[in-house]
């Protein structure tokens, strides 16, 4: 048996908006009327669709929704944001709960979903040489979490990418990357770990 | 004109035939694009979902360095999500001083700094549409692709995120359909024209990923479009190299290459196609660019006027732009 | 100024009452330090504090103390002078003195209900009490100006509010002037086909109601009319009506129609066929049109266009086509005004996803109105936009343009309803289709309305809750090959639903005219941001506005049904009828007033009056305001170089007392000492 919902405290709903830039405020005034989740190409995919996700912030689901995949499918296309009637920069609030689920750590556990690695394995690669290849990191990521899925990817498309010459072996790195670190760490101490 | 540069990290390399046909068209038009130096990558959709503060400061680093190099104050960037980043960094900064002060003190430790609204981002269509506008295109066409049907694409990043003033519609944008024609090829009906490509979901659910860009080709298809122009990187490559998986996936035959629109405005510009970057697309676009032919295609009729007696009127739209 | 601090020879004895009106202010305002503190002023001779000022208590209290303590002023702090100055200035006048020694501080609107500080509040309704008690001082008894109603109404718009308000006064034997902008009365109601919740044929109520209005001999019915000019005020309005050129002399038309079948033009009827159907250049939007002539649309005339056709003059009985007819200038003299200029439906072509113009099988709620119509084009068929086709799934949008903050905030209120009424249809015309309604929030207060909703519970629609994202042509496997797509979120299942059908009805909010705001400045009364005329208080004056004999009903001043829309109408007539009554009202005597001895005759007031109301006197070469059309404005008063202009009420010595006595608390910056 599952038990009923509790009132809980809202402080969730206050993190995420404080996480937020712009018009996060607007949170508060969710019609869920469900245009967001009816506009969302991933939505058939996603544990949660964004309304719900929304009526999970309110309840203070904050375990729930950061563990859910939802926001880590969100390919970032801003049919929801625009067409929201209340305004509420959705998108945005995506990437919010993405951060905040990978600062609560819930993305070291096995049974999630693979997004947070992807996104982690791109950051490293953008902090050692200022710029990234995307196909480079893509095979590396399938490499270290996924050998069989890297296997399909090097004899299928990055073979082909390769042949066209469209495929980097290494990556090219800025002339001035201790700039870029410095930069980096001093933005990573004021904006908390992670 | 001068403008500055930002090419970003997949110009660099997987969509180096989008920056050779950029540069390839820029003479013809007068536009001089000033590589920003040392410019680092933007973050593109990742880094962003990690750590707030870091990832505007990485970003604001290309616009300081954009500034301090006399480059114009017009920085132009043909990757969608390069353009975003840029531009949502600087609307942000300029709004949120909190975030401002943040990435002031990061950047003060490699010893730059930048001032929100002293670049302009834009996008290249943007530049190209509004800067140089279609008459000074259609002015170079030298070689119309007549005969070629194209299904221009949008993507999401350039024409929706309204936070800031997007330059077409967001749902219906038109300015790449306008601009195609001028180069005398056939724009055909592309109503997914702003749908998704799958974006990153290509490396986090094929399922989700197949299926959006499986809905993208079968729509150019249906439409019997030659090929699909695109403005982005990751457009280009997610309807590109998955082309294959998807007709494996659903048993579909698609056969639809994915060129840049700046290839076909080289092309209608006279320029020869090895210049353009034409070959290194995984979906040959040899068969489809043989179409084009020396003479305009009859007008078709518009299959709207040819109405049966009993049918009843549409309702009148507005004029477009 | 003088030194000496200027005492009115005798003192005042002013009585000083602070309301505590309820908790409203007695909440945040400390009421006995109030009035305790207000003693302290020389003039004031008792000063109380009561629960509800405004009860026959209240009153009384006031009469009382006139009488025993022989008062000579009286200032009340309560709420705003709106809603009880009328009602203090009469308990003044009771009491045996002017009522315009009587002033009143709002302590309410603008003290207690403008913050939870109680120290500030308190602070705050001192001043303005202070204020109020060195101004009543000053004020000098006033007598009101008796003003003579003109007994006819000028009635703008012909909808059922028009046409409800412009029969109700006439029936009462008043005279009615009804101007209309189109050919015909009726407005949008008689383009629709049958009323919810009942289901009652709309044109079956409304025509009976239109031909009464042709034939009762005390309206005025000017159609295809526009007001160009409106001046005046209450009582005696005078008014530009342009009634533009038919083509047709009225007195020889019999109405019989051959005109408009001989037109070899045919257009598109954007207006009454709402695009559907099609019209002739010259013609009647429906045949019970009233007036019964129709009208020739030179813009889409052959004759007009390249001087040749002249059919309809060849082929006219009577003769009565007059290509060359000009517009005619009325100038109306009415005593009030009722607007009642209705809606425009919101335009669906502004949200793209939705695809109306773009996709042939989205239709708009008024094609579907007039396709449903048995006088319609489809002679009252369902069909798809090839005009033969029936569907075989229908989905009902609700919500387009509304609930929206792109387009428009407020819920239209009409939409649900109307959307459930569409289904009905469906169903009753073609039994065998499957109908969708996407609703966000079911909303159906009213009566007998939920039971309608009940209804179409049972005939068997679905009821999707979610708003529509998008509705696409674009096919993604067989079942939706050659369908339109809904694409939604089940809110209810949480999870997003493609729902493939063959027409699609966007339910369009209602939304203010789109000239409303000029309509507004024509009349000197007020809009909203959205454009929906402001009445003057929401609850207890709905059809009132803020100038006087200026009043609003039906949809003009919001979205509201028929049943809504009608009783406005009458309310509204029973209001302009009280007054032609009345015979007269009593005006205000704010009004201004020149020093004739000392106008130097600069003129420069002349043409500064918005309304004309400064005459010249050329044998004395003064400038004199004539009483009855002065409007109390004040911009003569501050304008007046000599400072001889006096606004009665409003006089310099009375403002700045009122000013001290306001900032009583404010320290005067040091002085330096003249060396
Ligand atoms: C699709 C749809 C279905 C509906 N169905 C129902 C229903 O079933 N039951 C129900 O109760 N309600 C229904 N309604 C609501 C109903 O239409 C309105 O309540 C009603 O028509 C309002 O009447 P009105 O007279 O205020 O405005 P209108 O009908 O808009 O009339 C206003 C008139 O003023 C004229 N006018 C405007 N401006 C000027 C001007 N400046 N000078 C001169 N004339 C002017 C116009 O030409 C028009 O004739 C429906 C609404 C819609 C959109
Ligand atoms: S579209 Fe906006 S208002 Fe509607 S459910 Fe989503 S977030 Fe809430
Ligand atoms: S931006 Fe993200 S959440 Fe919003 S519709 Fe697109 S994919 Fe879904």
């Amino acid at each position: 048996m599952t038990d009923s919902l509790t009132s809980r405290p809202p402080t969730f709903y206050d993190e995420v908006v404080a996480e937020t830039l712009g018009l996060a405020e607007n949170l508060k005034t969710c019609l869920q009327c469900g245009t967001c989740s009816g506009s969302c190409p991933s939505g058939p995919d996603m544990d949660y669709s964004p309304r719900t996700i929304f009526a999970m912030i309110d309840a203070g689901m904050k375990d729930e929704v950061l563990r859910s995949n939802t926001s880590w499918y969100c390919v970032s296309c801003y049919y929801c944001t625009v067409r929201c009637p209340q305004e509420i920069p959705i998108t945005d609030l995506m990437y919010s709960l993405k951060r905040m689920s990978i600062q609560a750590g819930h993305y070291q556990e096995a049974d999630l979903d693979k997004a947070p690695e992807f996104s982690e394995t791109f950051m490293n690669f953008v902090e050692n040489n200022g710029r990234s290849f995307e196909l480079g990191i893509a095979t590396r990521y399938h490499l270290r979490y996924h050998p069989l899925g890297a296997i399909k990817l090097a004899t299928g498309m990055g073979l082909k990418l390769f042949t066209k010459g469209r495929m980097d072996i290494t990556p090219t790195k800025i002339k001035n990357i201790s700039q870029l670190k410095s930069i980096l760490n001093k933005a990573k101490e004021l904006g908390g770990a992670a | 004109m001068k403008y500055g540069y930002y090419p970003g990290c997949s110009l660099e390399r997987n969509a180096r035939a989008y920056h050779d046909s950029t540069m390839a068209i820029s003479k013809p038009l007068n536009l001089e694009f000033v590589e920003v130096d040392d410019w680092n990558c933007c973050g593109a959709t990742e880094y962003i979902a990690l750590n707030k503060i870091p990832a505007f400061a990485l970003i604001s680093r290309n616009l300081a360095l954009a500034a301090d190099q006399n480059i114009g104050e017009n920085l132009v960037a043909p990757c969608s999500a390069c353009y975003l980043n840029l531009k949502k960094a600087d609307h942000y900064l300029a709004e949120t001083p909190d975030l401002k002060q943040k990435v002031d003190t990061a950047l003060e430790a490699g010893g730059l700094q930048y001032q929100p609204g002293s670049i302009n981002v834009q996008h290249l269509l943007e530049t190209l549409v509004l800067d140089v506008g279609f008459e000074a295109i259609e002015e170079q066409v030298q070689k119309p692709l007549y005969n070629l049907k194209v299904a221009p694409y949008y993507g999401c990043l350039v024409p929706r995120p309204a936070a800031m003033d997007s330059f077409d519609d967001p749902e219906h944008p038109i300015s790449l359909d306008k601009l195609i024609e001028k180069l005398g090829a056939t724009v055909v009906d592309f109503p997914l024209k702003a749908q998704c490509c799958g974006g990153h979901m290509t490396q986090i659910s094929e399922d989700t990923a197949l299926e959006l860009i499986r809905h993208l080709l079968k729509n150019a298809a249906d439409n019997e479009a030659d090929m699909i122009a695109t403005i982005c990187p990751m457009c280009q490559l997610n309807l590109d190299a998955y082309q294959d998986a998807v007709n494996a996936r659903f048993g579909t035959d698609y056969h639809i290459p994915i060129v840049y629109f700046t290839q076909l405005m080289g092309l209608a510009f006279g320029i020869p196609a090895k210049k353009l970057g034409f070959g290194k697309e995984i979906v040959s676009s040899r068969a489809a660019l043989e179409k084009i032919s020396d003479e305009a295609p009859q007008p078709v009729k518009n299959s709207k006027k040819v109405q049966k007696t009993s049918s009843l009127p549409m309702p009148i739209m507005i004029e477009e732009g | 100024m003088n030194d000496k601090k200027q005492i009115p020879e005798q003192l005042e004895k002013v009585g000083v009452y602070i309301c505590h009106c309820g908790s409203n202010i007695a909440g945040t305002i400390d009421v006995e330090d109030v009035a305790k503190w207000a003693k302290n002023n020389p003039n004031v001779e008792i000063s109380r504090n009561y629960e509800f000022m405004c009860s026959n208590t209240g009153q009384e209290l006031i009469e009382k103390d006139i009488k025993e303590k022989g008062l000579t002023r009286i200032v009340v702090a309560s709420c705003s002078p709106l809603m009880h100055e009328k009602t203090f200035r009469e308990a003044t006048e009771r009491g045996g003195i002017n009522p315009f020694l009587f002033e009143m501080a709002n302590i309410r609107e603008h003290g207690s209900w403008a913050t939870n500080d109680k120290a500030a509040a308190t602070q705050k309704a001192k001043a303005l009490v202070n204020g109020a008690i060195e101004r009543v001082v000053h004020q000098v008894p006033l007598e009101k100006i008796p003003v003579d109603i003109n007994p006819a109404t000028l009635i703008v718009g012909g909808g059922i509010a028009g046409i409800t308000a412009a029969l109700e006064l006439a029936e009462a034997g008043n005279q009615v002037y009804l101007v209309e902008r189109e050919g015909t009365i009726g407005g949008h109601m008689a383009q629709i086909d049958k009323t919810f919740p009942t289901l009652d044929c709309s044109a079956c109520i409304l025509t009976p109601k239109m031909v009464d209005v042709g034939q009762n001999d005390n309206i005025t019915l000017l159609t295809f009319s526009e007001i160009e000019d409106v001046e005046g005020y209450i009582g005696n309005f005078t008014v530009k009506v342009r009634k533009k050129a038919r083509c047709l002399i009225e007195e020889l038309c019999t109405s019989c129609g051959i005109c408009e079948e001989k037109c070899p033009v045919k257009v598109i009827d954007e207006d009454y066929g709402a695009g559907l159907g099609y019209r002739k250049a010259i013609y009647r939007a429906f045949p019970q049109a009233v007036p019964g002539y129709p009208v020739l649309d030179k813009d889409n005339c052959t004759y007009f266009e390249n001087g040749k056709c002249r059919a309809c003059e060849k082929f006219c009985p009577t003769d009565a086509i007059k290509f060359d007819q000009e517009d005619e200038i009325l100038n109306i003299t009415v005593g009030n005004i009722i607007l009642a200029t209705g809606y425009d439906l919101f335009d669906a072509r502004r949200i793209p996803q939705y695809g109306y113009g773009r996709l042939p099988n989205v239709f708009s709620s008024l094609e579907f109105e007039r396709m449903v119509n048995a006088s319609g084009p489809t002679e009252g068929h369902i069909v798809l936009r090839d005009g033969v086709t029936e569907p075989e799934s229908v989905a009902i949008v609700h919500c387009v343009g509304s609930r929206d903050q792109n387009y428009n905030e407020y819920c239209s209120k009409v939409c649900c309803m109307y959307s459930l009424k569409f289904a009905h249809l469906v169903h009753e015309h073609i039994p065998e289709a499957v109908v969708y309604n996407f609703y966000m929030d079911m909303r159906t207060p009213g009566k007998g309305y939920e039971e309608f909703y009940h209804r179409l519970l049972k005939e068997g629609t679905h009821f999707v809750r979610g708003r529509v994202a998008e509705i696409t042509d674009v096919g993604r496997n067989p079942a939706e090959e050659g369908k339109l797509i809904i694409q939604s979120e089940n809110t209810l299942l949480g999870k997003q639903q493609r729902t493939p059908i063959d027409m699609v009805l966007l339910s369009s909010g209602m939304q203010a005219r789109h000239d409303s705001e000029e309509v507004s400045q024509l009349f000197k009364m007020g809009c909203g941001f959205d454009g929906f005329f402001t009445e003057r208080h929401p609850k207890l004056a709905p059809v009132s506005t803020m100038t006087d004999g200026i009043f609003i009903a039906g949809a003009c001043q919001g979205p509201k049904d028929i049943p809504e829309t009608v009783a406005q109408a009458g309310a509204a007539a029973s209001q302009v009828a009280k007054l032609i009554n009345q015979g007269t009202v009593m005006m205000e005597p704010v009004r201004a007033s020149i020093r004739e001895d000392e106008c130097s005759g600069c003129r420069i007031c002349n043409n500064l009056c918005p309304y004309n109301a400064i005459e010249f006197d050329d044998e004395k070469k003064v400038s004199r305001i004539i009483t009855a059309l002065c409007q109390g404005c004040g911009t003569c008063v501050a304008a007046c170089p000599s400072s001889v202009i006096d606004g009665a009420h409003f006089t310099n010595t009375q403002v700045m007392a009122e000013l001290k006595g306001l900032l009583w608390d404010v320290q005067p910056a040091p002085q330096k000492t003249p060396a």
